[in-house]
């Protein structure tokens, strides 16, 4: 009880944090518009062939709209040693990682649902023909790449470069999510059902999901201290 | 002593590998690959060695965060740097096969795939070394990020069993592997002089990182003084 208490005060201090100064959530869906946009001259956005890589164009965009977020999440604790009182603070890193978390996951998860409908108009895509399949896949997929940008983020926030450091270390190790995300939801926007052969990725998903939160579980107190 | 025990195993790799080269170019063509199915005597024991150096890295980041111990610290660099180097022969020398037998040098093949995304997971690994100055900070964090990358290396040992691919299917080590005996012995040979290499070039990078610290211990103490 005492656990899920001290990650509950850690996910509303930085989900009120964000709130009142907006900073991380605006500049990241302006982000995701302006890759939306870029995005549509690279690939004819009205043809179907665009909508065969549809998904994959969605989830470059959450990608990228994410790893905003992520790098603000340790970022915004560095003015005023707030980091350091952190640590100090009687929380496991266990808690401290599940409460970062969780608020890094509530804002990237908003910013994909405003993204989602933008991206179905510039691109005439109809995609909530399978919502709730969707929802899933993108409740998994995001929480698989917050899981690991913030412990990831822990790691580099003192580093020199951090900001470029952060996403050439996470993307590779993200790419088992990625992979499996951006296949669903490709099929899932085209109005497939999962089924059959797209199990296989439904389960890496989940799969992915579980091993990079146990591990990030167990090294998050090592990330700190180091 | 530890320098005999590197020379014998210099010479011992040198000799087999020597000798296997005659064996390999006296082989007869394969029927339909002809020439270039030879490649496959150094693509598949880099690959081999490859992966399990990443396994070593692996439980040698495990061992560094229990124990603190930067004896462990050093083996993972080491190793890790060795085998980026073979995984890179692995891909090159795929690569050279591919364009004879596929007719293009890459192809976005789940097993490929796979392999180039270990090469760039741990080249991540020696970037983030570089940019990180404090020893314990550096070990520790390197020791993380390894830890993470390996759970990428199990999907590419697999990636050819559960996945449609391209790739040939295992010639060795499975129920369908067609190698007539003479050339399994031969792949065997060659395996281990290459393995022996590994070890050999592992050795002196450890070597080399040992020194290292130790010239920093002693510009520490000048700069105490």
């Amino acid at each position: 009880m005492r656990f899920i208490r001290q990650v509950m005060v850690i996910t509303a201090k930085d989900l009120r944090a964000e709130m009142r100064t907006k900073e991380a959530i605006n500049a990241s869906f302006a982000f995701a518009i302006v890759v939306l946009l870029i995005l549509s001259f690279a690939f004819e956005p009205t043809e179907d062939t665009t909508r065969e890589i549809s998904g994959g164009l969605l989830w470059i965009v959450f990608l990228f709209a994410g790893t905003l977020i992520l790098n603000r999440s340790f970022a915004r604790e560095l003015p005023n040693d707030c980091l350091d009182a952190l640590i100090a603070a009687p929380v496991p890193g266990a808690a401290l990682f599940l409460g970062k978390g969780l608020a890094n996951f509530v804002l990237i998860f908003a910013v994909e649902i405003v993204a989602l409908p933008v991206f179905g108009i510039f691109y005439n895509v109809r995609w909530a023909r399978q919502f709730w399949a969707l929802i899933l896949v993108m409740v998994l997929g995001t929480w698989g790449l917050t899981a690991i940008g913030t412990v990831f983020g822990a790691l580099t926030v003192n580093i020199r470069l951090r900001e470029v450091m952060l996403p050439l270390l996470v993307y590779p190790i993200m790419i088992p999510i990625l992979l499996g995300a951006m296949k669903l939801s490709t099929e899932l926007v085209a109005g497939q059902p999962i089924s059959g052969d797209l199990m296989v990725w439904l389960k890496l998903l989940f799969g992915f999901d579980i091993i990079f939160t146990a591990l990030s579980l167990v090294l998050m107190d090592t990330v700190l201290l180091g | 002593m530890r320098q005999k025990v590197m020379f014998v195993m210099l010479a011992l790799a040198m000799i087999l590998l020597v000798r296997n080269l005659y064996t390999i170019s006296m082989l007869p063509d394969e029927v339909n690959q002809g020439q270039i199915f030879r490649i496959i005597f150094f693509h598949l024991p880099a690959a081999i060695a490859a992966m399990l150096g990443s396994a070593v890295a692996l439980v040698a980041s495990v061992m560094f965060l229990w124990k603190r111990n930067f004896k462990y610290d050093a083996l993972a660099v080491a190793v890790t740097e060795v085998g980026l180097a073979f995984l890179a022969v692995n891909l090159v020398t795929g690569s050279i096969w591919a364009h004879v037998i596929w007719g293009v040098w890459w192809a976005w093949d789940p097993r490929l795939t796979s392999a180039l995304i270990c090469w760039i997971l741990y080249a991540g690994y020696l970037i983030l070394r570089q940019s990180l100055e404090e020893p314990t900070q550096r070990a520790t964090f390197a020791a993380v990020y390894s830890i993470f990358a390996f759970t990428d290396v199990p999907i590419v040992y697999f990636s050819i069993r559960w996945w449609r691919t391209i790739h040939p299917q295992p010639v060795f080590f499975s129920k369908n592997g067609s190698f007539p005996p003479d050339w399994s012995r031969a792949l065997l040979i060659n395996m281990v002089a290459i393995f022996l290499l590994y070890a050999l070039l592992t050795m002196v990078r450890l070597r080399q990182e040992q020194t290292q610290r130790e010239i920093d211990y002693l510009r520490r103490t000048v700069h105490a003084i």
